[in-house]
């Protein structure tokens, strides 16, 4: 099994990561690989099991799971925005988004 | 550590840290001193280990000089005062830079600690910097961090495993005496099992992960490295336990894991799988396995045949939902509000869009974009349900193979890592290959257990073997205590072994 070149390109669209042509091939035939193996869940038969999404054990108690939604200052600001690439406080500053057509 | 430290460590029982807690207390030693002789191992073995990527001496001296002021006050030390920690360069600490081995991370600052990290410097531990691990914690040798690998202090022309390598290597070569690493399918225990050191997977909920740089949220642990069952005791106390900050935390009581060691493990009922002693599993390892089993059947442990007929299917479950979630969470690394950002792109290729893809396309190693892609993949309109909802499904059935184990027995008995440490450079050509090295870990992680890997000896080539005993949420109490008895008889008996 390998990936098409043209579903290589859709999947590294959504995940937003430029691939060189030479990355594109390899990923092609190693993701190709892996969801071959993959396939093997297919022997199981799950049409009557439910799917678990986490394993939080059910003795933990689920009420203290959340705290309660009380603002508290952090005082981080001040330290997040020299860190950024380009930031103006409050701002961090991106690449155009909105293309005016000038 | 120099020899004198050695001296006091190495003493009785396995009580490493609380020996050098007294020899601190009485003055026999200065936490300083202590500190100072880590960083000079440090600085002699670095350069051909590779094993840290920072150091932080102003924050390790100011902390070890706190403990001895208090010491020559008198005062009463608290449990891990003057112990040297290195930390996973995926936890987070506040003025040191913390890069997870990325190209994408290589200038982060945090602005604060992880929760693990502030407990254990909470609790007198002194933090001599950030080691080594596969990128964003993806890999089972460290030969994906952007930084160069970490080599296996026993073995220098081999692995330390991963992706924590760098701290089973720190501990295993005595530049620190224990270390924090991070576990989602083996990253901790396998790395112990390769390095020849103590290495625990703590219950999912058990430890905070407030600051771990997230990989895959629904599996990924913290635990420590130690030279004892003991020490790893005593940091598991102090690390473990509710915090308001991490929603998946549990607010389950943290008994005195330490005061259970002490319990015999006359009786305690240890479960086999027949499942993870088949072929794949190397000769030398198995062998040193199954003897171990013999020797906690001596020492009084019951041995009860298990089938846990879903294993053939974890790394397969594993590499669908670890990837899932990892092309989630490292969305978030997308050149605005930390690290570098790439904008090299041509007349055409300025927008945000552009950006997205020329950072992450550039500073992502490809293991990284392998899992972002596999896992992208899977979640991708039209193959979810085929994909991830079906690894969701069989995470079932393997969670379901530990219930029912547990309902038979006190833990499970298994080898770590069905290999020893393997050559540099030997299994990078084939992703899938390294993936199946997993095998025997990736399960406990799917079912949210605890283990614990601890050596059990060497093969016949003089690599370290280790025993991966798993225990039911919550059960740390009942895995430390078979493994420190196993220790501890391993520790009078090294000739066997």
């Amino acid at each position: 099994m390998k990936l098409t070149r043209e579903q290589v390109a859709r999947i590294a669209e959504l995940a937003h990561l430029d691939l060189s042509a030479a990355e594109a091939d390899s990923l092609a035939r190693q993701l190709g690989d892996i969801l071959g193996y993959i396939e093997k869940l297919n022997q199981l038969d799950t049409s009557a099991t439910e799917p678990l999404a986490q394993v939080l054990a059910r003795n933990a108690d689920p009420a203290a799971s959340l705290r309660a939604d009380d603002p508290v200052p952090q005082g981080t600001a001040a330290k997040i925005f020299p860190i950024a690439p380009d930031a103006v406080q409050p701002y961090f500053r991106v690449p155009k988004v909105v293309d005016k057509g000038e | 550590m120099s020899d004198a430290i050695h001296s006091i460590v190495d003493s009785a029982d396995g009580r490493n840290i609380t020996a050098l807690r007294q020899a601190i207390a009485r003055r026999q030693v200065s936490a300083r001193e202590v500190a100072e002789s880590c960083f000079r191992r440090i600085e002699q073995r670095n350069p051909s280990l590779n094993v840290f990527l920072a150091l932080c001496r102003e924050r390790a001296f100011a902390q070890a000089d706190k403990v001895d002021a208090m010491a020559a006050r008198g005062e009463a030390l608290p449990p891990l005062a003057g112990a040297p920690v290195a930390i996973k360069d995926v936890l987070s600490t506040a003025g040191t830079v913390t890069t997870c081995s990325s190209r994408i991370l290589e200038n982060y600052v945090p602005p604060y600690d992880a929760t693990a990290v502030a407990r254990l410097e909470a609790a007198g531990a002194v933090i001599l910097g950030k080691t080594n691990c596969d990128e964003f914690a993806m890999g089972s040798s460290n030969e994906n961090s952007a930084y160069g690998p970490v080599r296996n202090p026993v073995a220098p022309d081999r692995v330390p495993g991963g992706s924590s390598g760098g701290s089973a290597a720190a501990v295993a070569d005595g530049m620190a005496l224990l270390a924090l690493g991070s576990d989602s399918g083996g990253s901790i225990r396998q790395p112990g099992a390769l390095c020849g050191v103590p290495a625990l997977m703590p219950t999912y909920g058990r430890v905070s992960r407030y600051g771990l740089i997230a990989f895959a949220s629904s599996l990924d642990r913290i635990g420590p490295f130690t030279r004892s069952v003991a020490d790893a005791a005593a940091v598991l106390r102090v690390i473990a336990g509710r915090d308001p900050l991490d929603a998946t935390s549990a607010s389950v009581p943290v008994p005195d894991y330490a005061a259970d060691l002490a319990k015999p493990i006359e009786g305690m009922r240890i479960g086999i799988p027949k499942e993870y002693f088949g072929e794949g599993c190397q000769p030398g390892v198995r062998q040193r396995v199954e003897a171990a089993i013999a020797q906690l059947e001596s020492l009084g442990a019951r041995r009860v045949e298990l089938t846990m007929p879903h294993t053939e299917y974890a790394i397969a479950t594993y590499y669908i939902i670890a990837t899932a979630e990892a092309s989630s969470n490292l969305a978030r690394f997308d050149g605005i509000r930390y690290g570098p950002r790439e904008n090299g792109g041509g007349a055409g290729d300025r927008g945000l869009a552009a950006m997205y893809r020329q950072t992450r396309g550039r500073r992502f190693g490809p293991e990284v974009k392998r899992r972002i892609m596999l896992g992208t993949y899977a979640l991708s309109s039209g193959y979810y349900e085929a994909y991830y909802l079906k690894a969701q499904k069989a995470r079932t059935l393997i969670a379901g193979d530990f219930a029912s184990g547990f309902e038979q027995v006190d833990a499970i008995v298994t080898p770590t890592s069905p290999v020893t440490a393997f050559r540099l450079g030997e299994r990078t050509a084939d992703p899938l290959q390294m993936y199946l090295a997993d095998i025997f870990t990736v399960t406990g992680s799917l079912a949210g257990v605890t283990g614990i890997s601890i050596p059990c000896g060497k093969d016949g080539e003089g690599l370290p073997v280790g025993l991966q005993i798993f225990g039911p949420h919550f059960g740390e109490s009942n895995v430390l205590r078979l493994a420190h008895a196993f220790e501890r008889h391993l520790q009078g008996n090294h000739d066997q072994y």
